[in-house]
């Protein structure tokens, strides 16, 4: 990928202060926020990049490693331990390698990078592999129960075991399925976001699941039994007579699988809804109104 | 009242973080319609889009209610004149062909 100076997005210069690069980006996000510039690719393309120059540039941290390394600031750490490893290895290495103990950062970069020619390979630094994300969409019912499911991941087919109870956006670290090592050096990990897709009439809270049930109004006036649908199959409940509408009672163990807890689950909460009766007939309706007239005169 | 394409507003606020005096300020400026019955107040699922839109610009932006309005205004008048350079566009490519 091309390098970005974020500098130079952001429009700011190397000694801008970190009120200036906030100064700069909202400045400049309000101008091109999406929102703002319906149906415009260039805007949104240009949005992305601010956003990106501000989180770099607005942690101090990040910018730190952004002012020393560039490009290659997500590789700060690695690039500083191996730099330790490469100061050891060259106090304790034979004499060709005297002349270049002080050698400019370039020099350490190449032999990084792989930019350096022949001649070099005793100081040749291994090199952890590259990080790949992906990401993976999945049916809330597909997670309900452990299964295991086939990805690609550039033209490689890796069989992954999906958890039941996996949460949406959760992310999981595949070791060693990221980018190759460089020099023999150990490979990047695959990391899967995961987004869970719920098209059921049920609203997952962890690994709680929420529900509304209809209920005709004589069975919430004078209780009863009812069968209700749960995420995977049926239970009957006991309704309590002058049920109120909105009440929820608690089916304990009928929710979602808990993460990692095999045959551990939450709780399912079923709200009522009550229905009233339509298109009454007038002998219904009688019969209401003399209800009526018994709540209020006895 | 079907509630089926109603949202409560307490509900629409928990779920995005942001306080129900949000809204009842965005219908106060006429920018959005609420529905209130039996002391609850509801949004109409088809405008989520735009009280979402706002949230954004007043909570990511900084832009005040003043702001979203005049906003909305030219934003609407954008989406008019999208339509009719379209429009133009194609009757100008019948002219081409």
């Amino acid at each position: 990928m091309a390098f970005i100076d974020y500098y130079k997005v952001l429009g700011i210069s190397k000694n801008a202060t970190e009120k200036d690069i906030k100064n700069a980006y909202r400045k400049l996000a309000r101008k091109y926020h999406p929102d703002l510039n319906p149906n415009d690719k260039d805007a949104e393309k240009r949005f992305k990049e601010i956003n990106e120059a501000n989180e770099v540039l607005g942690n101090p941290e990040n910018r730190k490693k952004y002012d020393d390394y560039g490009e290659h600031w997500k590789h700060a750490d690695d690039i500083e331990n191996a730099k330790q490893q490469q100061q050891y290895t060259q106090q304790n290495a034979y004499s060709d390698f005297d002349s270049r103990t002080q050698g400019d950062f370039s020099d350490f970069f190449e032999s990084m990078f792989g930019g350096r020619a022949s001649g070099t390979s005793g100081r040749q630094v291994k090199f952890r592999g590259q990080d790949y994300n992906a990401e993976l969409q999945l049916q809330l019912k597909d997670v309900f129960t452990t299964h295991k499911r086939t990805l690609t991941v550039n033209n490689k087919n890796i069989r992954i075991t999906i958890p039941a109870g996996i949460e949406n956006g959760q992310v999981i670290k595949i070791k060693g399925h990221g980018g190759k090592g460089i020099n023999g050096g150990p490979n990047g990990d695959l990391y899967i976001r995961f987004t869970i897709i719920n098209n059921t009439r049920f609203k997952r809270d962890g690994d709680n699941l929420h529900a509304t049930v209809d209920l005709d109004l004589y069975k919430a006036i004078l209780g009863g039994d009812i069968t209700i649908n749960t995420f995977d199959g049926k239970a009957k409940l006991k309704i309590k007579p002058e049920t109120q509408n909105g009440t929820t009672v608690k089916l304990k163990g009928k929710g979602f699988p808990k993460y990692k807890k095999e045959g551990v689950f939450g709780n399912l909460y079923v709200t009522y809804n009550i229905v009233t009766p339509k298109n009454l007939t007038d002998k219904e309706k009688a019969l209401f109104k003399e209800l009526e007239k018994i709540r209020h005169h006895g | 009242m079907d509630k089926a394409n109603l949202i409560s507003v307490k509900r629409f606020c928990t779920l995005h973080q942001v306080p129900v005096t949000f809204i009842h300020e965005l219908h106060d400026y006429e920018l959005i319609e609420v529905i209130s019955t039996n002391n609850n107040t509801y949004l109409k699922t088809t405008q989520l889009y735009h009280v979402e839109k706002m949230i954004r610009l007043h909570y990511d932006l900084e832009i005040n209610f003043q702001g979203i309005d005049a906003i909305h205004n030219l934003l609407k008048q954008i989406e008019v004149l999208q339509d009719e350079v379209q429009t133009l566009k194609n009757k100008l490519h019948r002219f081409e062909d």
